[in-house]
This record gives C-alpha cells, structure tokens and sequence, in this order.
C-alpha cells in the first residue's frame, strides 16, 4: 500500500551517503543484466493474450504468492515505513498487520473464488459483469490514472533516493531504471513481471536481512534495543503496539484505537488488499483456485514477516544513530539527515563492499517490482477495460496483445513524464498518494456488496462507488483549505497526517455503504440468472474438503491467523 | 504457453545467487586479509564473509534443485 505522506522530498540534497566499490557496482550490472535476459527469454512464450496479460494462468501458489507480495514491496514502501518506523515507532507495523493480513486472508478464503471463477481479466472487468459498463469504466479510468501517476512519483523518488544515497545523476537513475523495466514488461507481459518479481523478493529479502541481524547482535538483542531507545527518547513509547492508542496525544501518530481498526484494518486495508488490481492480477494469473488461494496465503505469511527488515531497522536508527534524524523539511541543514534515510543510513552502517552492493540492488529491486506491478496491471487494464469496450470493440487476440506490449511503453514514458512533473511540484506526492489511497477504498464497498448482496443494483454500483470517491476528494479538500477542520475530520486536532488518511478513509466508506444501500432500495436488481457465478449463493465454489486438511486453504489461513494474533499480542 | 517447458525461475535465482556469493565472500576474503581502518560497524564480525557463504549454499542448491531437464 502506497506510503501515505512520509515520503516528501522536497528536493534539496545533501552529499551522498555512501560510495561503491567495483564489487558492488558488479553486482548492480549483473543484476540488470539477468532481469532484461529474463524478458527476452519469456518473451517467446507469450504469444496469446492471456499469456500476455494473465501469464497464462498457469502460476504455482509459490509463484504467484512471491510475485503477490513482491509487488507490494516497493523500495519507497521499504524507505517509507523505516521513515515511519523512526517518526512513530513499532506503530507503524500496523500497515503489515491488522492493516494487512486480515484483508489478506479475507481475500483468500471470501472474496478469489469469485474474481476466480468469472474468469474475468481484471477487479475492473468484474464490476462490468456484476454492475455495467459505467462502473466498469468509472473505476478502470481511475485506477489507470492513478497507476500511473503513483508510478511516475515512485519513479522520481527513488531516483532522489539514489542521488542521496550514491550520487547518481537524477535524469540517468529515471530512464536507466524505467526502461529496463519497459523492456522486460513488453516483452513478456505478466509472466516477465512475475518471474523477476520472484527474483526480487529474494534479493530484498537477501540484501535487507542483514541489517536486524547485525544490528540486534550490536545492541545485544530486542531488549537491549528497546533499553537504548528508552536512554535515547525518555518519556516517549516506541516498542509497544496498543497499549498507547486509549487516547489521541499519548502516541506520536496521534491516532485512537478506533482509527486503527476502523480505518486502517477495515476500509484501507481491505480496500487495498482486496480490490486493488495491482496485486490482486497476480493471484489471479495461478493455474486453479487452491494456487490462488494458498498463494494469497503465502503472501500473507511473509507480509506479516516484513516488519523484520523494515520495521526493525527503523527501531535500530532509534536506538543506535549517534544524531537525530529530522523532517524532510529541515533537509537543507548543513550536515542533517532525514527520516527517510533510515534505511539507507543502517545499510551503509552495517554492509562493507559486497554486502551493500546487494543491499542498493534490494533497493533497486523492491523500485523495479513496484513500478512493474503498475504497469502490467496498467496494460491490462487499458487494453481489456477501456481500449477494447470504449475504443475498439472488434479486433484479434494478436492486435490486443500488440497494444498490451505498446501501452506497458506508453505507461513508462508518460510515467517518465510525470516524474518529471513532479520534480517541479514536488507537494503532489503527498497529495496524489492520499488521492490514490481514496479511489481504491470505496471500490471495495463497491466489490463487496456486489459479491455478497445479489440484491445490490447496477446503479447502486455505480453510484456507491461515485459518493465514496467524492466524500473522500471533498474532505482532503476541506482539510486543506482549513487545516482546523481535522478535529471533525480525525475526532482530534492532534491527528497527524497518517491519522487524518484513516479516518478519511472510514468516513469514505461509510458514504459508500450508505448511497448503495439507498440506490438499491429504489431501483431494479439484474435478474438472478444475470447473476451466476458472481454473487455469493448463486455461485458453485470448489468445495476443498475432499483434500487432506494440511492441503486445504483453510488451515493455512487459520495458521497465519493464529500468528498475526500472536504476534499483537507479543509486542501489546 | 506451457510453464512445463520454461526453464524455472528458481534456476535463474540459483545461480544469481551462486555468483553473489562468490563476490561477496571474495570480498569479504580480502577486507580479511587486508585489515584497516572499517567504515562499518563491528568489522569483526566479518559479516560480508558469512553471508557470502550463506549465498553461495543457497545458490548452489537451487541451482542442483531446479536444473534444466532434471
């Protein structure tokens, strides 16, 4: 899920962090090397346009499961929350708990047997088999307007990232990066985007590891740590999840409880997790329903584990950085460095040449596996749900395929275009990150009442996912022009930026659910015939009980369950 | 398209990381024999020689694992 607002960069910038040596930038062109071999070879095994655009479906539960994650694992995602992490403590690991997991085992067990068995290409193109065309087309030109624009701002931060952490030259980092990316995507659709994004989960996993191992040996384990933090920041509580959230101003995000839950484990997470295409095109791409399942298991269970190398980074900054890391408003101080420096600045603490070759090529990584994510499900979307309905409506499967590979181009270079529009107003990442966050939050009440209700009406759809999108734009709007009117907006006028994002988020769904279920009591449902295979009780799910219980979805779900709960409760 | 007849992914990962592990563990090797002044923190963990090794097990066997035509 995009960052909310803590990565700004406002563009000034200090000396480089870091120098590589001739092994690290080995490392670096090796791994550009494989990842464009790798589009060449897939390219010859994608000819039809569900190669294309759903690799086939053809995907293990392993496969699709890393792919699943990895591309979410952006490195502005690994930055951000290590920036987080050192602005709000262990509090930020709610964005890969109850702001994850649940959802994610939602998505699993409840709502992919559906996305499943339509057959459809996209979370787009069910809506156009539950609610219409109109729904289908208000939430595609949406998530295609957003894709990119997230896409082009990803792209100019990390190359910032890289100009602060290496020195590279801005203009070299956009264009080496994004067409490297470009050409292994038109190459081979999905399948390319999935296979390196099995790569680059490795290598995050790999170059990222090795900064909480080293860094709990030095502060002599968790507590030691938690000691260390303690003597660094007395009178404030980094280390503890909940116990602080009882009231508004005893926690540095200035959040309750309720925001947490409400907001951000039920309308953001669910949104996100759930409806948003990006990540839910790769479990739709495995060979049968139980891959898909187990893969969104799989997903979870390591999403739930990356805390370890985002998380606990940004609690080691705490504890062991001899200075204070500050805004990135106070980035033109001679000699600062900036929240979102986190990561870096314990890469290079701990990793000598080698190691910190792999650890900038995690980072390049974790950029290159969020921006594919972007634009193959961009491709699709384009292609399946606004090209082939609204532009042309008759053509072959090979000329829908050629526009697949010419609009992953096209989505690279107008993301190219927007990064370097965002170099020249820099406040729009803020906002087009609150604004992305907000289209994919009502698409799931949207979804969710079109899978669950058969009751639920095409205008219901349309206008539902309409109120929610307008609530939400209006209220970011509203809190802009008069900053005081987050104390109606968050319940509190400590609500930090983060905090305002899930209460806005709540109130948006909430304007969702209501006009759904108004339109729906007023005008005239689709016949249940219409509705086979689309809605829960019309709809033959697979039963799995035929399987042995340790291959059931099920029981794997109720594992990773079972960890998040434990996991909460540990670190209370 | 058959992902029967593709060679796997984790072939590629395999020696990926095979190659990682060599570099790095030479790397580590000769910060070794070669002590002075570390920018890093504990150097005398000698990190980058562990993880090199570490890389190279992982890669090795997924390269034996995962080979074509096996």
């Amino acid at each position: 899920m995009p960052v909310f607002s803590a990565l700004e960069f406002t563009g000034t910038i200090g000396g480089q962090l870091m120098s590589l040596s001739s092994t690290d930038l080995t490392i670096i062109v090796l791994y550009f090397i494989l990842v464009l071999g790798l589009g060449a070879y897939l390219r010859k095994f994608t000819s039809s346009g569900d190669d294309f655009f759903m690799a086939g479906r053809e995907m293990t539960a392993w496969i699709a499961g890393l792919s699943f994650i990895s591309a979410n694992l952006g490195s502005l995602e690994m930055m951000g929350y290590a920036a987080l992490t050192y602005q709000y403590g262990i509090l930020a690991a709610h964005a890969y708990w109850i702001g994850a997991i649940p959802a994610v085992l939602f998505l699993s067990l409840v709502m992919l047997p559906f996305y499943y068995i339509c057959k459809t290409h996209s979370v787009p193109g069910y809506l156009q088999l539950r609610f219409g065309e109109a729904t289908r087309s208000l939430s595609a030109i949406s998530f295609a307007v957003m894709t990119i624009l997230m896409s082009g701002i990803n792209m100019y931060s990390m190359a910032v990232i890289m100009k602060v952490i290496l020195g590279w030259n801005i203009h070299f980092s956009i264009w080496i990066s994004s067409l490297t990316v470009a050409l292994y995507v038109m190459g081979g659709g999905l399948l390319s985007a999935i296979f390196n994004e099995v790569l680059q989960f490795m290598l995050i996993w790999l170059g990222c590891l090795v900064i909480p191992i080293a860094g709990l040996i030095e502060t002599g384990g968790w507590s030691g740590m938690v000691q260390r933090i303690s003597r660094n920041f007395p009178g404030q509580d980094f280390t503890h999840m909940w116990r602080t959230l009882g009231s508004f101003a005893d926690n540095p995000m200035g959040v309750h409880w309720t925001g947490i839950v409400f907001g951000w484990g039920l309308a953001i997470s669910f949104g996100y997790w759930t409806t948003d295409f990006l990540v839910v095109q790769r479990v739709m791409a495995a060979k049968d329903l139980r891959s898909a399942q187990m893969g969104t298991i799989i997903g979870g269970f390591f999403k739930m584990m990356v805390p370890l190398i985002v998380i606990v980074p940004g609690l080691l900054a705490l504890a062991v950085l001899p200075f204070k890391l500050v805004p990135e408003s106070m980035a033109s101080v001679p000699g600062a460095h900036t929240y979102n420096e986190a990561l870096p600045l314990m890469l290079s603490r701990y990793c000598g040449p080698g190691l910190l070759g792999l650890g900038v090529t995690a980072l390049i990584a974790g950029f290159m596996s969020g921006m594919a994510g972007n634009i193959s499900a961009f491709a699709t979307v384009w292609t399946y749900d606004i090209y082939k309905p609204l532009i042309r409506k008759q053509a072959t499967d090979t000329h829908y395929v050629s526009m697949g590979r010419w609009c992953s181009l096209l989505g690279v270079i107008v993301s190219i275009g927007t990064a370097y529009l965002v170099m020249n107003f820099s406040s729009i990442i803020v906002y087009a990150q609150t604004i992305f966050v907000f289209f994919i939050v009502p698409m799931f009440g949207t979804v969710i009442f079109g899978m669950m209700w058969k009751r639920t009406t095409p205008a219901a759809g349309f206008w539902g996912l309409f109120a929610g999108i307008t609530v939400s734009l209006l209220l970011w709007l509203w809190v802009k022009m008069d900053p005081s009117a987050i104390r109606y907006v968050a319940f509190s006028s400590h609500a930090k930026d983060m905090a305002e994002n899930v209460y806005r988020a709540m109130w948006s769904l909430m304007a969702n659910v209501l006009v759904t279920i108004i339109v729906t009591g007023f005008t005239k449902p689709k016949p249940e015939e219409e509705l086979q295979g689309l809605v829960y009780g019309l709809t033959q799910v697979p039963s799995m009980a035929q399987l042995p219980i340790f291959k059931r979805p099920v029981t794997w779900a109720a594992a990773v369950g079972v960890g998040f709960i434990l996991l909460n409760i540990w670190f209370w | 398209m058959t992902i029967k007849k593709m060679i796997p992914i984790w072939f590629f990962v395999g020696g990926l990381l095979t190659i990682y592990g060599v570099l790095i563990l030479a790397a580590g090797v000769h910060e070794y024999s070669l002590p002075r002044d570390s920018t890093v923190a504990m150097p005398n963990l000698h990190l980058q020689i562990w993880w090199g090794i570490g890389l190279l097990i992982l890669g090795i066997t997924y390269l034996a694992r995962f080979r074509p035509g096996r």
